[in-house]
C-alpha cells in the first residue's frame, strides 16, 4: 500500500541499493527527481525531500493564485459583482425606478463611506475588541476544559461510561438556549456572553478529541508498549500527538461556531457593558439596523467576516506550530 | 515442567560453538513449550495455535513460514505480550514470560516487534523515533540516546535522514528505520511479523540484504515471520513450517547455506533444493487452509 503512494522513492532505492555506500547519493537523487517534478507541476509533490517551506512556498502559491488564469477570472468575478451591486442599488438615483428587493440595500460606495466614518469612532473599535475578547476567552476555555475532558473519556472506559450520557444529553441543546440561564447564573453580562461562547466551542472540541483519541492506530500503541513505554509516557508521547490532528479539526470548527454564537448572544443580551455604539460587532449590526443605518449593518457584517477569517488563520497557525510533521503535507 | 531439560539445552547453547553466528553468552534464547491460544474461549472458542513448541538458540535467525491465517501472528503476539496464551509456557533465557499462573507476558523492550505496516510515529522525526525506546525506558539520557541513535543510523546507511519525518521517506527506508529503532533497545529477541509484505520483489531483495547486514552487526536473536518461502530460505538459519488448523510448528529445517549470503544464493542448487522441500510442506498446509475455508463457506 505504501509503495503505491511512493513509487519514485522505491524505484530509486531499489536500483541503487546493490552498490554499498550509496545512501547519500540515493537521497540526493530522490531530491533532484522530486525537485524537477515540483518545478513541472508547479507545486509541492507529496513529501519532497527538500521541502520548500514557509513563506517562500506560500508567496509562490499566492502569486500563482493571483496571476494565474483562475486568479484573474476570480478577480474579474469579484469586480463584476461589486459593479453590479453598485448599479442595482443606485439605479433609483441615477435613472428613476428602484429595482425591487435588492434596490433597497446600501450601495458599495455608501458602505465604504460609512466605513470611513465608523473607523474614526472609538465605538467601532471597542466593538471589535469586545467581540474578539469574548470569542477568544470562550474558545480558550473550551480548549482548556474540553481537551482534557475529551482525552479522559477517550482513554478511560469508566470515565466514558459515567460522563458520556449526560454530555450527550446536553450537547444537542443549542448554545443560544442557554442565554437566559447564563444571564441568571453569571454575575455580569460579559461573563454570560463569554459562557455561551464557550459552550459553542466546547461540545465540538470534546467530540473531536474523543473521536481522535479513540481511533488511534493500534500499531502505535503496540509499538510503544513493545519498546517499554509506561502509561504516562504512552499518554504524553503517543496518545496526545496522535490525537492532535483531531483536536485541531475540532478547534477550527469550534472557532467558527464561537463567532456565530457571540453575534447572537450579543443581540439577545443587548451587547453587555459596551455602550450604544460599542457593544460588540453583533450588537453593532443589530443596533444599526434598529437605527435604520443599513450601511453600518453591512460594515458590521463585513467586519465579522474579516474577524472570523483572522481567527481561523490564528487557529491554523497554532495547529501548524504544534504539529510540525503535518506541514509537509 | 520442561524446565530442567530446557535449562540443560540452554546451558548447551551457551557452551556450544556450533552456531554460525555466536551471540553474547546466554542472550536471547527463546523457548516456547506446548503453547496453545484459543480466541474467545467462552464463545466461539477458535483454536488458533495448538500445542506449538519451538526452541530458538541465542543469536539465531529463525524464520517461521506458513500460509496466511495459520496462526503465525497469534504466536508472535503471545511472545510479545500483546495477548494471553491458553496453555503452555514461554521462556526467554531464565525468565518465564508466561505460563500457567501468568497467562499474558508483559510487553517489554527485550522483545521488540516490527510489524508489517509502518508503525513509525509520524509526529516524531526519524531520530526521535529511533531514540524513543531508550528514552521512555529512561535507560539513557536524551543526549546519550541521540548519540547512539545517530551511530546506529549511520551503520544502517541512514545517515542524513535524522531530522526528516517518516512521511518523507520511501517505504523501504521507513522499514530500515523501524528495524534500527527496534535494535537500539538492545532487545534479546527481535520479532518481525511479515515486515516486507506487500513490497515489490526488487525492493524486497534490497531489504533482505540490508536486514542481514544490520543483523550481522547486532548479533541478536531474530524471529521472522513470513509466508514467502524464498524469503524464508534466504534469511533463515533455520526455517520452521507452521501447520494450519491446528497451528503448530510442524517441522524445522536447517538452512545450511553459508553466510554472508547475497542474491547469487538464490540460483544455487542447494537453495533450490531447500526451497522445493519447504514449498512442498507449506503447500500442503495452504491446501488444508483453503479447503477448510471452502467448508466454512459452504
Ligand atoms: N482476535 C481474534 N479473534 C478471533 N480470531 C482471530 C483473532 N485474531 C486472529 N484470529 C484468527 O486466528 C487465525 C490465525 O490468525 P493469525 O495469527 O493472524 O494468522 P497469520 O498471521 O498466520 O496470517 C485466523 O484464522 C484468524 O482469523
Ligand atoms: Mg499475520
Amino acid at each position: 500500500m505504501e509503495m503505491e503512494t511512493r513509487p519514485e522513492g522505491q524505484a530509486t532505492e531499489a536500483t541503487e541499493q546493490g552498490v554499498p555506500g550509496t545512501d547519500q547519493r540515493e537521497v540526493a537523487r530522490t531530491d533532484g527527481y522530486q525537485g524537477a517534478r515540483e518545478a513541472r507541476v508547479g507545486q509541492s509533490v507529496q513529501a519532497p525531500m527538500a521541502p520548500v517551506t514557509g513563506w517562500a512556498l506560500r508567496r509562490r502559491k499566492l502569486r500563482k493564485a493571483l496571476t494565474g488564469p483562475a486568479g484573474r477570472r476570480g478577480a474579474l468575478g469579484v469586480v463584476a459583482f461589486i459593479a453590479l451591486w453598485q448599479v442595482v442599488t443606485k439605479l433609483d438615483e441615477w435613472v428613476g425606478p428602484q429595482v425591487p428587493l435588492v434596490g433597497a440595500l446600501p450601495a458599495p460606495s455608501d458602505v465604504v463611506l460609512r466605513l470611513f466614518e465608523l473607523v474614526a469612532t472609538g465605538g467601532f473599535w471597542s466593538s471589535w475588541y469586545l467581540s474578539f475578547g469574548r470569542v477568544m476567552w470562550g474558545f480558550a476555555f473550551a480548549m482548556l476544559v474540553g481537551i482534557p475532558f475529551g482525552l479522559l473519556m477517550a482513554t478511560s472506559a469508566t470515565a466514558k461510561r459515567l460522563l458520556f450520557p449526560p454530555f450527550e444529553v446536553l450537547r444537542p441543546i443549542p448554545p443560544l438556549a442557554w442565554v437566559p440561564l447564563a444571564i441568571l447564573f453569571w454575575p455580569t453580562q460579559e461573563l454570560s456572553i463569554t459562557f455561551v461562547t464557550f459552550l459553542g466551542a466546547f461540545f465540538t472540541v470534546v467530540m473531536n478529541t474523543v473521536g481522535g483519541g479513540e481511533q488511534i492506530d493500534r500499531r502505535y500503541i503496540l509499538a510503544a508498549r513493545s519498546m517499554g513505554a509506561n502509561k504516562w509516557r504512552m499518554f504524553r508521547r503517543v496518545v496526545l500527538p496522535a490525537t492532535l490532528p483531531s483536536i485541531a479539526t475540532g478547534a477550527v470548527v469550534g472557532m467558527g461556531i464561537t463567532w456565530e454564537v457571540v453575534v447572537a448572544a450579543e443581540l439577545i443580551s443587548g451587547g453587555g457593558g459596551g455602550g450604544s455604539a460599542g457593544g460588540g460587532l453583533g450588537f453593532l449590526v443589530w443596533n444599526s439596523y434598529q437605527g435604520g443605518d443599513i450601511a453600518a449593518v453591512v460594515v458590521g457584517m463585513i467586519s465579522l467576516g474579516i474577524a472570523g477569517y483572522i481567527s481561523s488563520i490564528l487557529v491554523r497557525m497554532a495547529s501548524n506550530l504544534t504539529m510540525p510533521w503535518k506541514r509537509l503535507a | 515442567m520442561a524446565r530442567p531439560v530446557a535449562q540443560a539445552a540452554a546451558d548447551e547453547a551457551r557452551a556450544g560453538d556450533g552456531q554460525a553466528r555466536p551471540a553474547e553468552v546466554g542472550k536471547g534464547e527463546l523457548r516456547v513449550e506446548h503453547v496453545s491460544k484459543v480466541y474467545d474461549p467462552e464463545g466461539a472458542a477458535f483454536v488458533a495455535v495448538d500445542d506449538a513448541s519451538m526452541h530458538i538458540a541465542p543469536g539465531e535467525l529463525r524464520v517461521i513460514v506458513g500460509p496466511s491465517g495459520c496462526g503465525k501472528s497469534t504466536f508472535l503476539n503471545a511472545i510479545a505480550g500483546f495477548h494471553s496464551i491458553s496453555s503452555g509456557e514461554i521462556w526467554l533465557d531464565d525468565e518465564l514470560l508466561c505460563g500457567p499462573n501468568k497467562p499474558q507476558a508483559k510487553p517489554g523492550a527485550d522483545r521488540v516487534v516490527v510489524f508489517q505496516h509502518n508503525a513509525l510515529f509520524p509526529w516524531k522525526t526519524v531520530l526521535d523515533n529511533v531514540t524513543y525506546g531508550p528514552i521512555v525506558q529512561e535507560r539513557l539520557s536524551k543526549k546519550e540516546a541521540r548519540d547512539l541513535g545517530r551511530e546506529r543510523m549511520e551503520q544502517a546507511g541512514l545517515a542524513g535522514l535524522e531530522d526528516r519525518y517518516p512521511s518523507e521517506l520511501s517505504s523501504g527506508m521507513q522499514r530500515r528505520v523501524e528495524i534500527v529503532r527496534a535494535l537500539v533497545n538492545d532487545p534479546k529477541v527481535l520479532l518481525l511479523d511479515e515486515p516486507f509484505r506487500g513490497m515489490d520483489s526488487l525492493t524486497k531483495s534490497v531489504m533482505h540484504e540490508s536486514l542481514l547486514e544490520i543483523f550481522d552487526k547486532n548479533k541478536v536473536t531474530v524471529m521472522f515471520i513470513t509466508h514467502d518461502i524464498d524469503e524464508a530460505v534466504f534469511l533463515g538459519d533455520k526455517v520452521s513450517v507452521m501447520s494450519t488448523r491446528p497451528g503448530r510448528i510442524k517441522e524445522t529445517i536447517e538452512v545450511d547455506i553459508p553466510r554472508p549470503r547475497d542474491y547469487r544464493v538464490l540460483t544455487s542448487p542447494r537453495f533450490r533444493e531447500l526451497m522445493a522441500g519447504i514449498h512442498g510442506e507449506v503447500e500442503i498446509e495452504a491446501r488444508k487452509a483453503f479447503e477448510a475455508g471452502e467448508r466454512e463457506m459452504a
